[in-house]
């Protein structure tokens, strides 16, 4: 029966996406309703094919096991979209360094405007957001000793979301695009995560609600964090009014510096609750866990969780330091960050003082080695970022490369770094390794990726400082001395390093995936791990 | 690196384990609060001193009355202030005398090339330096279309050249004698080969060099000048002395004889045309300093 209802919502979703391709405004809508098209023919042939035969039999008690098929399909689409957004990240880095690589022939494809949200969404969201979905289900399971709640809604969430990343991608290739950063995917896919993002709190909340554990731990009460200021953040950004049910573009609800301070606190907690405080859940299971050491501080847990969820959501408007928003917001905005320094840093001692005992294993353990340098340099960012803030170090910083320096020590050092190393904790449990297939790979993965943030952070300080002092220089009568071109041929040579720098970073992005497609085809097996066990 | 003390252990637990993972009972670090705490003390100071707190209607303006517009308007205000003097002076004086006078002449140079690096440089480039083949001249040679003294400088820049927005614009225009059918294809072709010897370039096909001459001598010599050098009159550009705005080969020449040229510089006086930008003063500028680029005369 369940079949039947099945085969009439994606024949009905197949049908309708059709009609809707058929009468479609814009190539990019055409092209997204054809792809939902596809994805509801294919869905329905799949289950066509199985209906009407012999179910296999459940297993006697699935709760028993934890439902760990879905993270490990994150960590394959995990490692490859990390490759995917590392190598748009190099191709729109030397775009920049060398204009001619943006091709004739792709002119309103594939040039820096239109890969330039590609590649921010593909990291961000793809690769950061894939990576999220997958560790919380592994840790939420593991730490609540309880089966992921909703059966199959855990598998909605995980293709649901793919998904989103695919309709977004091809919309901006395409030229759909609300034009709000990190926020550029149009309205119907908008509404498409909101229903994806749901089935993700239910699915979270639903297996902390079943926990065999007394007690919530800490990683969860961040990827929970994370989970419902996004779910606020993504809807309030978004109200947006389709200009018609057949095209793609829409109009936004604010306008003007409402628009823009409704956009920033958005762009701002996307920093604060997916790249920080989802990824401070991942840091809270996985590096206790490689360490072997218990976590340093529960008190300190508790205290900076809750003063960085408090204090985060006000820092928005720092993004708009001498812009038509008022001083008022604006002071508020740069307080907030500064108060919000120490709060950040306690995720930062947690991590760091929890491998106090344990420091010989950063000499055989390159696995740890790569958590401590992304604990590092999550603390170097989150310094770096309030003083950004402050409106002095604003009038210089703002609307420079050191800006894009700043977001990628944060995102290549912290979020890639963690990342990497949950990768690496995952796959030889879940695929039933006794071991990585080579150390010295991740070594050589970690020393790549760390020389090529270091070449990206170093030139973009450099390049982003001159350029700022540059715009701000003024003759004794007043008058500026560069123009805007000066300053961009004289950005060239550290455009060439930051290229480097990402080529580098990729590079070690491809040896990871070859070192954990290695330790599931040759490392030797070991028996099966993953029964429901409580801790205590 | 020297070993850590054991005394961590010592420290207890929570008692919980999740998964193999248990939490000590350490006390926030010292260090940590501290800093913490000055962070937001300094913040509510820094809030009473600067606009910060919103009410119902507007919000707090701060003890030190500090607003960044206000202080946008104060720098403006200060060199506006500053530079009236001189501004005034730069804009009624006679343009020659610019020249004359040292002040005034290196203030108009500084602020004619701020205001070239922001209006001019996008198509005639830093210092002048022009885009070869994209019609956009060289400003520091001694090679002009409609001349290089200071009246003449001024009297482009604050009209431009071929625009709809000027009606005292700078105007002239090619025929396209391919385009329109004033010529044969041989002919033009034979034109062609005579303006490359022009420059003292070989020219594509010999042959045609003879009847070429005939033919400019007939259809360009009115404008271009029976021996080529051009009139600046008509913005006619001299052909001999080998700089070319769009290109000196065959094909390039081929082109600009088949289809003409229509080079559009837009004006910049908003005295003459709603379409500019610049007042007096900065035009006058702008002339004294790409005067001084290399070709002045």
């Amino acid at each position: 029966m369940g079949n039947y209802i099945k085969l009439l919502v994606y024949g009905v979703i197949a049908v309708l996406a059709a009609i809707a391709a058929n009468y479609a405004r814009d190539l990019a809508y055409m092209v997204n309703a054809l792809m939902v098209m596809v994805i509801g023919m294919v869905l329905f042939i799949i289950t066509l094919r199985s209906t009407g035969n012999a179910q296999p039999a459940l297993e006697p008690n699935p709760e028993t096991e934890y439902m760990d098929g879905p993270v490990r399909v994150g960590v394959i689409l995990t490692a490859f979209w990390a490759v995917v957004g590392f190598l748009v990240g190099v191709t729109i880095a030397f775009q920049l360094a060398f204009p001619a690589l943006n091709f004739e022939w792709a002119q309103g494809y594939l040039n820096f405007g239109r890969l330039r949200p590609l590649h921010t969404s593909a990291v961000i969201f793809a690769f950061g957001g894939t990576g999220l979905i997958t560790t919380s289900f592994y840790v939420v399971q593991r730490t609540s000793a309880a089966r992921l709640w909703g059966g199959n809604l855990a598998w909605f969430v995980f293709w649901g979301y793919q998904i989103v990343i695919l309709l977004a991608a091809s919309g901006y290739v395409l030229g759909a695009t609300q034009s709000k950063e990190y926020a550029e995917p149009e309205w119907y896919v908008d509404w498409w995560l909101t229903i994806v993002w749901v089935a993700y709190l239910l699915v979270f909340v639903g297996t902390l609600m079943k926990r065999k554990e007394p007690h919530i731990y800490v990683a969860n009460w961040f990827y929970l964090s994370f989970i419902l200021t996004i779910a606020m953040l993504h809807i309030v950004n978004n109200l947006s009014i389709p200009v018609s049910m057949f095209g793609s573009k829409s109009v936004q609800v604010f306008s003007g510096v409402q628009d823009a301070m409704t956009q920033w606190w958005y762009g701002h907690n996307a920093v604060g609750f997916f790249l920080t405080a989802g990824f401070l859940g991942m840091m809270y299971y996985f590096v206790p866990k490689q360490a072997e050491r218990p976590v340093f501080s529960y008190k300190l847990s508790i205290i900076h969780f809750w003063a960085l969820i408090f204090i985060y959501i006000w820092a928005g408007p720092h993004h708009l330091h001498y812009t038509a928003l008022p001083d008022w917001a604006s002071t508020l905005g740069m307080v907030f960050s500064i108060v919000l320094w120490m709060p950040s840093w306690g995720g930062m001692i947690n991590g760091l003082m929890t491998l106090s005992g344990a420091w010989d294993k950063l000499r055989t353990d390159p696995i740890i080695r790569m958590m401590v340098i992304s604990v590092g340099f999550y603390g170097m960012s989150t310094f770096e970022g309030p003083m950004m803030s402050i409106r002095a170090v604003n009038s210089l910083s703002h609307y420079t490369d050191w800006t894009i320096g700043h977001v990628h020590s944060g995102a290549l050092g912290w979020n890639g770094m963690i990342t990497f190393g949950a990768l690496y904790f995952l796959t030889p449990r879940l695929w039933n390794r006794e071991r990585l297939y080579s150390l010295s790979l991740v070594s050589w993965h970690f020393w790549l990726a760390t020389i090529g943030i270091i070449l990206y952070a170093a030139s973009m300080w450099v390049t982003g400082i001159m350029e700022g002092l540059m715009w701000r220089e003024v003759d004794a009568n007043g008058f500026l001395v560069n123009s805007f071109a000066d300053t961009v041929a004289a950005k060239f040579p550290m455009y060439v390093v930051r290229g480097t720098g990402g080529l580098l970073y990729l590079t070690g992005g491809v040896i990871m995936c070859y070192n954990l497609w290695m330790t599931v085809r040759r490392s030797p097996a070991v028996e099966a791990t993953n029964h429901v066990v409580p801790a205590e | 690196m020297a070993k850590q003390p054991e005394k961590k252990d010592e420290v207890e637990t929570t008692g919980h384990s999740w998964d193999g993972i248990e939490e000590y009972n350490n006390p926030l670090p010292k260090w940590w609060v501290w800093v913490f705490y000055i962070c937001i003390i300094w913040a509510i100071g820094y809030s009473i001193a600067y606009p910060a707190w919103p009410g119902i209607k507007s919000a707090t303006a701060g003890v030190l009355g500090w607003s960044t517009r206000a202080n946008v308007a104060e720098e403006i205000e200060t060199f506006a202030a500053k530079n009236q003097a001189i501004n005034a002076e730069l804009a009624s004086v006679e343009l020659a005398s610019i020249n004359e006078n040292e002040t005034l002449k290196a203030y108009a140079i500084s602020a004619g090339e701020a205001t070239f690096n922001t209006w001019c440089a996008q198509c005639h480039q830093r210092n002048g330096a022009g885009v070869k083949g994209a019609g956009y001249p060289t400003l520091s040679d001694d090679a002009w279309l409609w001349g290089g003294t200071m009246e003449e400088i001024h009297y482009t820049v604050a009209h431009g050249i071929r625009n709809e927005d000027d009606d005292d614009a700078r105007y002239s225009e090619m025929p396209a004698f391919g385009r329109d059918e004033l010529l044969e294809p041989e002919e033009i072709a034979s034109v062609v080969n005579f303006v490359m010897t022009l420059s003292g370039e070989t020219p594509n096909d010999a042959s045609g060099v003879e009847d070429g001459k005939v033919l400019f001598e007939d259809n360009c010599a009115s404008c271009h000048g029976e021996d080529g050098k051009g009139d600046r009159a008509q913005g006619a550009p001299n052909l001999t002395d080998a700089i070319w705005l769009y290109g000196g080969d065959y094909d390039t020449i081929m082109e600009t004889v088949t289809n003409s040229r229509f080079g559009v510089m837009p004006p910049w006086s908003a005295e003459a045309s709603p379409a500019g930008r610049l007042e007096e003063w900065q035009i006058r500028a702008v002339a004294t300093y790409v005067h001084q680029l290399g070709g002045g005369e």
